[in-house]
C-alpha cells in the first residue's frame, strides 16, 4: 500500500494520489442474551459445559418437536431496545431462515426478518472531539447455531450442539461509523448498555459479542454510499479495527486501479492480516425467509413495556450526567467512570463510604490511578478488586483529614493490596501517623536551623534554594511523617 | 354376542366396564384379526407383545373410571410413540425410535388406551391414496386393489376392516376425512388448534391437526374429549372451554342453519356426488333443520393456495431430515454429497417433489407472487367462512368430488390426484372443525361420505349435526373380509 493514511483526532482519512477516502462502517452485532435457558427450549446455556450436554429433542430438532418462545428473552431485547433509546415493536414476526449445515439441526434459523422486535434507536459516542450519535437500525431476537468442530478428528466433523438455540440480539447500526477508533467506541458503548441492563455480558473471548463488519468506501465529501463488502463473524475488536483497515485500504486501491469493487461476503484471517473473499453476491444463499407456522406472532402491549422501561437501571449516559452535576468531575473523568458498570459501582460505593467530608478529586485520582495500574498490573477486573471499595475510602479520608500524606498513602496502598487490609489499622500498627504537632515539629526546626546555621544564614543572604535543604532534612528527622504543609510554614517564620 | 371386533368403541367400553369381556381378550380379538389381515397392509410396527402384556396389566388392576379402560388402538405412524418405532411412511425415517410420546397419544394412555400398532400412512402425510409409503399401498377393505384414501390411509383400512376399535389420524388437506369416506367410516378434522401438534411428525404446520376416526359418530366424540386439550408444548395449542363432546352429544338438532355452498358444485362433478349432496340435504330437513343458500366464493382458489402454502412449510420442516442426527444416513464425500445421497434415497418422489414445489414459491423473486399471494388468498377463504357463518351455523357439503379409486389409477398423475381434496382443503386453510360421516355407495357400492363444516371451537354442533343425520342415514357397511381367503 502506498498511500499515505491521514489520522487526525477527527477522522479516518485515506489518501491515494489526489484522492482523499472516507470510510463508512455498519455493524451487525450478534450479542449473546443473558439467559439461563435458551430462546426456544429450557436446555441450559452455560458457557464451557462439555460437548452436547445442553441439548434438547428441540434444540436438536426431532422428529415433532416444537419451539416455545422464552418469555425471559423477549423481556431481555425489549430491555436492551430502551437501552438503546429505540422503537419497541408491538407486533413482532418469527421468520424461518432456511439453509443446510451440519450444525444447523433443524435446517432453518428462527430469526426476525420484516417485522423485528426493536426498531430504530441510537447511541451516544463519547469521541476525544465530542459526542457521535449512531443510529440503529434494529435489534431483532434470533437461534444461535451449533458449532462444528473440524480438528479433532482427522476423518470426520464433529457438532457441539450446546449453543444450538441460544438466544442471540442481532444490533444492526446505520452506516454512520467513520473511523476505527469510533468502531472500537461503539462496541464498547453498546457492551456498556448491555452490561448495566444485564441482557449481555459482553464477554468477546466467549463469543458472546461477535460482529459483521460493513465496509465501503468513498470520496471525502460525497453522499453516495459505496458498493460495501461485508466481514463475517469477527470476535474482537483490535480484528474489527484491523479488518477494516485492510478492507478500506483494499478497496481503494481497487478504485484508484479503475476496478470495480464487488459486493460479497469476506472473511478476515487473523493470522495473515487480511480479507479473502467468502462468496459472492451471485453466489449468496436464498435463505426463503418466511414467517415459522410453529410460533404465533409476539404481540407485546404497552404496559409490558412501560413495567419494563420502570425498572431500567442508571444507564452510562445518564449516569455521567448525574456524576458530572452531582459530585462536579470533569466530563472526561465522569466518561471514564461510567464506561463499565463494575467501576461506575465501585466509585459509588467511595463516594457514599467517604461521608460528608468526602473529596472527590481524590477519589477519582486514587480510582484511575493507582487502582486501575494495579489492575491492569495484575489483569483483574474491578469487581474482584483486591481493595475494597470501603478500605479505598478510609484511605482517602485518612489524607483528607491529614492524618498521613499522599505518599505515605501510597505505601500504605501497597500493603493493603495484601488481603484488603483497613488502612487505619496499617496506620496504627506502622506508626504511620503524620505529625501535625506545630509545638514538636518547631522544637525539631529549632535544631535543624541550630546544627546548620551556616546555611542558614546563606538562604537568609538570599541564597532560596537552600530552603528545599531544610524542607529535606526536617522530612527526614520526623522519618517521612511530618506534615509537608506546616513544615514550610513554620520553616518560613524561623528562618 | 357379536363379535368383539365389530363392537363400536362406545359399546367395548360398556362391556368392558360392566365386566363382561376383559382387556386382554379385546386386545386378543384385534390381534387375532389383524394377524389374519396382513394382505391389507395396514400396519407398518406391530406393538402386539406389548398390547397383550399391558392389557393383562390393566385387567389385574383395572381402573374403569378412565374413559378408554383398557381399549387397544392403533394410531397412523406420525404420532411420536416412545420406544415405538415412528416412520411416518418413510424410508428417511426407517430405523427411527423417539424417546417421547406425542401429547395426542399420552392423553389417550393416560385415559387407559393401550397402543396396538403404528398404522401406514403416505409419506409425510403426503398424499391422497396412501401409495406415496416407503411401506407400500394398503387396500381399501371395500374392495381388492382399492385405495383406502390417504394420507391416513392405514388408520381407515384398519378400522373399516375392523383390526382398531377406533384410531386416530392427521388431516392437513383432508388426510382424515377422505379416507373416512372411502372406507366408509367417520372422520373428524378438528378446528386448528384443539389437539397439540407437540410430538407428530410436522408436514405443514399451519394446517396439521390430529383428529379422531371411528366407526360411528359417538365413538369420535369420546376420542375427541380425550385428544383435545391445551399444551403448553405447542405454540399453536389454544386454550379454550373444550366441551364433554360425548356426555353432550344429542340428535336434537331442530332449527340448526345448515348452509349449501353453491360454490362447491364443480365442473365434472359426477352425478352420483351431486345426488348424494341432495340426498343429504333432505336429511337434515329431515333433522330438523334449516337449510340455507350461502355462497364461498373463494372457493376455486383454495386447492392451488393449498398447494403452495403445504409444500411451502413442508419444503422447511423436512429440513432436519439431513443424515446428521437420526434417521438414514447414506455416505458421502462431503458433507453435501452425504445431504444429497441421504435426501435422495431417504425421500419418495411425491415427498420431493413438493419439497421442489415448496422451495420454489419461497425463493426470492418468487415469494410475493406465490407465498404472499396464497397467504393473501387464505385470508379471503376465511373471511368466505366467517362471513358465511353470520347466516348458518354450519356447512354441508359432500366429503370428496368421487369414491375410492384403483390403486395405481392415479399415481402417476399428482394433479388429478390433488383434485381429491378439493372439498376438505378450504377448512384446513381456515382453520375450521369438519367431520366426513359416510351417506351412501356409488354404482360399484363403494362408500361416498357427507363432510359438515363448524364454526371454530363449535366441534359440539359438528358432532350433533353428524349425529343426528348418520341415525336417519343409517349407513351399513358391506365388508366381506375377502382379503382374508
Amino acid at each position: 500500500m502506498d498511500g499515505i493514511m491521514s489520522k487526525n483526532n477527527l477522522e479516518y482519512l485515506i489518501e491515494r494520489n489526489d484522492n482523499v477516502y472516507e470510510v463508512v462502517i455498519g455493524l451487525e452485532v450478534h450479542a449473546q442474551v443473558t439467559s439461563n435457558s435458551k430462546l426456544f427450549s429450557s436446555s441450559a446455556t452455560k458457557f464451557g459445559a462439555e460437548p452436547n450436554t445442553q441439548v434438547s429433542l428441540v434444540d436438536a430438532a426431532f422428529p415433532g418437536m416444537l419451539p416455545v418462545i422464552n418469555e425471559y428473552c423477549v423481556k431481555q431485547a425489549i430491555r436492551t431496545g430502551i437501552g438503546l433509546k429505540a422503537k419497541i415493536n408491538n407486533k413482532s414476526v418469527f421468520d424461518r431462515k432456511n439453509y443446510f449445515y451440519a450444525d444447523l439441526p433443524q435446517g432453518y434459523q428462527i430469526s426476525q426478518y420484516k417485522y423485528p422486535i426493536v426498531g430504530e434507536g441510537n447511541v451516544i459516542l463519547d469521541m476525544p472531539e465530542g459526542q457521535k450519535h449512531v443510529g440503529i437500525e434494529r435489534l431483532h431476537l434470533e437461534q444461535d447455531a451449533g458449532k462444528s468442530i473440524h480438528d479433532v478428528d482427522p476423518n470426520n466433523t464433529l457438532v457441539d450442539l450446546n449453543r444450538s438455540g441460544v438466544a442471540l440480539m442481532e444490533i444492526v447500526s446505520k452506516p454512520d461509523l467513520r473511523s476505527p477508533d469510533e468502531v472500537n467506541a461503539y462496541i464498547k458503548k453498546l457492551r456498556s448498555i448491555m452490561r448495566y441492563l444485564g441482557t449481555c455480558d459482553g464477554n468477546m473471548q466467549e463469543g458472546s459479542l461477535r460482529a459483521d463488519v460493513n465496509v465501503s468506501v468513498r470520496i471525502k465529501g460525497s453522499t453516495d454510499l459505496g458498493t460495501r463488502c461485508e466481514i463475517k463473524n469477527v470476535n474482537s475488536i483490535k480484528f474489527m479495527q484491523m479488518a477494516i483497515i485492510y478492507e478500506a485500504n483494499r478497496q481503494v486501491d481497487l478504485i484508484e486501479e479503475g476496478e470495480e469493487i464487488d459486493q460479497e461476503t469476506r472473511l478476515f484471517d487473523t493470522k495473515k492480516n487480511e480479507t479473502r473473499s467468502m462468496r459472492s453476491k451471485e453466489d449468496a444463499h436464498d435463505y426463503r425467509y418466511f414467517p415459522d407456522p410453529d410460533l404465533l406472532p409476539l404481540e407485546i402491549t404497552d404496559d409490558f413495556i412501560d413495567q419494563l422501561k420502570s425498572e431500567i437501571p442508571e444507564l452510562p449516559d445518564d449516569k455521567k450526567k448525574r456524576f458530572i452535576d452531582e459530585f462536579k468531575i470533569s466530563p472526561y473523568e465522569a466518561t471514564i467512570l461510567v464506561s463499565d458498570i463494575d467501576t461506575a459501582k465501585y466509585f459509588e460505593e467511595v463516594v457514599a463510604k467517604m461521608g460528608k467530608n468526602r473529596d472527590m478529586k481524590l477519589a477519582v485520582n486514587w480510582i484511575t490511578g493507582e487502582l486501575f495500574a494495579v489492575l491492569n498490573n495484575k489483569n483483574i477486573e474491578i469487581a474482584n478488586s483486591p481493595i475494597s471499595a470501603k478500605n479505598l475510602a478510609k484511605l482517602i479520608n485518612l489524607i483528607k483529614n491529614g492524618t498521613i500524606s499522599g505518599k505515605i498513602a501510597k505505601t500504605i496502598f501497597e500493603l493493603m493490596l495484601d488481603g484488603d487490609i483497613d488502612p487505619q489499622i496499617i496506620v496504627e500498627e506502622k506508626g504511620l501517623k503524620q505529625q501535625s504537632d506545630p509545638k514538636a515539629l518547631e522544637a525539631l526546626i529549632d535544631k535543624i536551623i541550630n546544627d546548620n546555621r551556616e546555611k542558614a544564614i546563606e538562604y537568609k543572604q538570599g541564597k532560596e534554594k537552600l530552603f528545599g535543604f531544610f524542607v529535606g532534612q526536617a522530612m527526614k528527622a520526623s522519618g517521612g511523617k511530618a506534615n509537608p504543609q506546616l513544615i514550610n510554614e513554620i520553616l518560613k517564620k524561623k528562618l | 354376542m357379536t363379535e368383539i371386533t365389530s363392537l363400536s368403541l362406545f359399546e367395548l367400553i360398556k362391556n368392558i366396564k360392566e365386566k363382561n369381556i376383559s382387556s386382554n381378550e379385546v386386545a386378543k380379538s384385534f390381534i387375532d384379526r389383524s394377524e389374519k389381515s396382513k394382505k391389507l397392509n395396514a400396519y407398518v410396527t406391530e406393538n402386539f407383545e406389548n398390547c397383550l402384556k399391558l392389557s393383562k396389566e390393566f385387567d389385574n388392576k383395572p381402573n374403569f373410571d378412565l374413559k378408554l379402560p383398557g381399549i387397544p388402538i392403533a394410531v397412523k405412524d406420525l404420532f411420536c410413540t416412545n420406544e415405538v418405532r415412528t416412520t411416518a411412511g418413510s424410508n428417511i425415517l426407517n430405523n427411527f425410535v423417539p424417546s417421547y410420546e406425542s401429547t395426542v397419544t399420552q392423553n389417550i394412555w393416560n385415559e387407559g388406551g393401550i397402543l396396538l400398532g403404528k398404522l401406514n400412512c403416505d409419506e409425510f402425510a403426503m398424499g391422497s391414496s396412501n401409495e406415496t409409503s416407503f411401506f407400500g399401498n394398503v387396500q381399501n377393505p371395500i374392495a381388492k386393489d382399492l385405495v383406502p384414501g390417504g394420507s391416513s390411509g392405514g388408520s381407515s383400512s384398519a378400522l373399516a376392516a375392523n383390526l382398531t376399535p377406533i384410531t386416530i389420524g392427521t388431516d392437513t388437506g383432508g388426510s382424515i376425512r377422505q379416507p373416512a369416506s372411502f372406507t366408509g367410516t367417520v372422520g373428524l378434522k378438528p378446528t386448528y388448534g384443539s389437539c397439540s401438534r407437540y410430538g407428530i411428525v410436522a408436514f405443514a404446520s399451519s394446517l396439521d391437526q390430529a383428529g379422531p376416526m371411528s366407526k360411528d359418530v359417538k365413538d369420535s366424540s369420546i376420542l375427541l374429549e380425550v385428544i383435545s386439550s391445551f399444551d403448553k408444548k405447542d405454540s399453536t395449542s389454544i386454550d379454550f372451554q373444550r366441551n364433554n363432546y360425548s356426555s353432550e352429544l344429542t340428535r336434537n338438532i331442530k332449527g340448526i342453519k345448515i348452509g349449501i355452498p353453491k360454490e362447491y358444485r364443480v365442473d365434472g362433478m359426477p352425478g352420483e356426488i351431486e345426488s348424494l349432496w341432495k340426498k343429504g340435504i333432505e336429511y337434515a330437513k329431515d333433522c330438523g333443520a334449516e337449510i340455507i343458500d350461502i355462497s364461498l366464493p373463494h372457493t376455486s382458489y383454495a386447492l392451488p393456495t393449498y398447494y403452495i402454502v403445504a409444500p411451502a412449510e413442508a419444503s422447511s420442516n423436512l429440513a432436519r431430515y439431513d443424515g446428521v442426527k437420526y434417521g438414514l444416513r447414506s455416505s458421502g464425500k462431503s458433507l453435501i454429497d452425504m445431504y444429497e445421497k441421504t435426501r435422495s434415497e431417504g425421500f419418495g418422489e411425491e415427498v420431493k417433489r413438493r419439497i421442489m414445489i415448496g422451495t420454489y414459491v419461497l425463493s426470492s423473486g418468487y415469494y410475493d407472487a406465490y407465498y404472499l399471494k396464497a397467504q393473501k388468498v387464505r385470508q379471503l377463504i376465511k373471511q368466505d367462512f366467517d362471513q358465511a357463518y353470520n347466516k348458518v351455523d354450519a356447512i354441508l357439503t359432500p366429503s370428496t368430488p368421487s369414491s375410492a379409486f384403483k390403486i395405481g389409477e392415479k399415481s402417476n398423475d399428482p394433479v388429478s390426484m390433488y383434485l381429491n381434496d378439493i372439498f376438505t382443503v378450504p377448512v384446513n386453510l381456515a382453520g375450521l372443525p369438519g367431520i366426513s360421516i359416510p351417506a351412501g355407495v356409488d354404482k360399484n357400492n363403494y362408500p361416498l361420505g357427507l363432510q359438515i363444516i363448524g364454526k371454530p371451537f363449535d366441534e359440539q354442533t359438528v358432532l350433533n349435526i353428524a349425529y343426528s343425520m348418520e341415525e336417519k342415514i343409517n349407513y351399513k357397511t358391506n365388508i366381506t373380509d375377502w382379503w382374508m381367503e
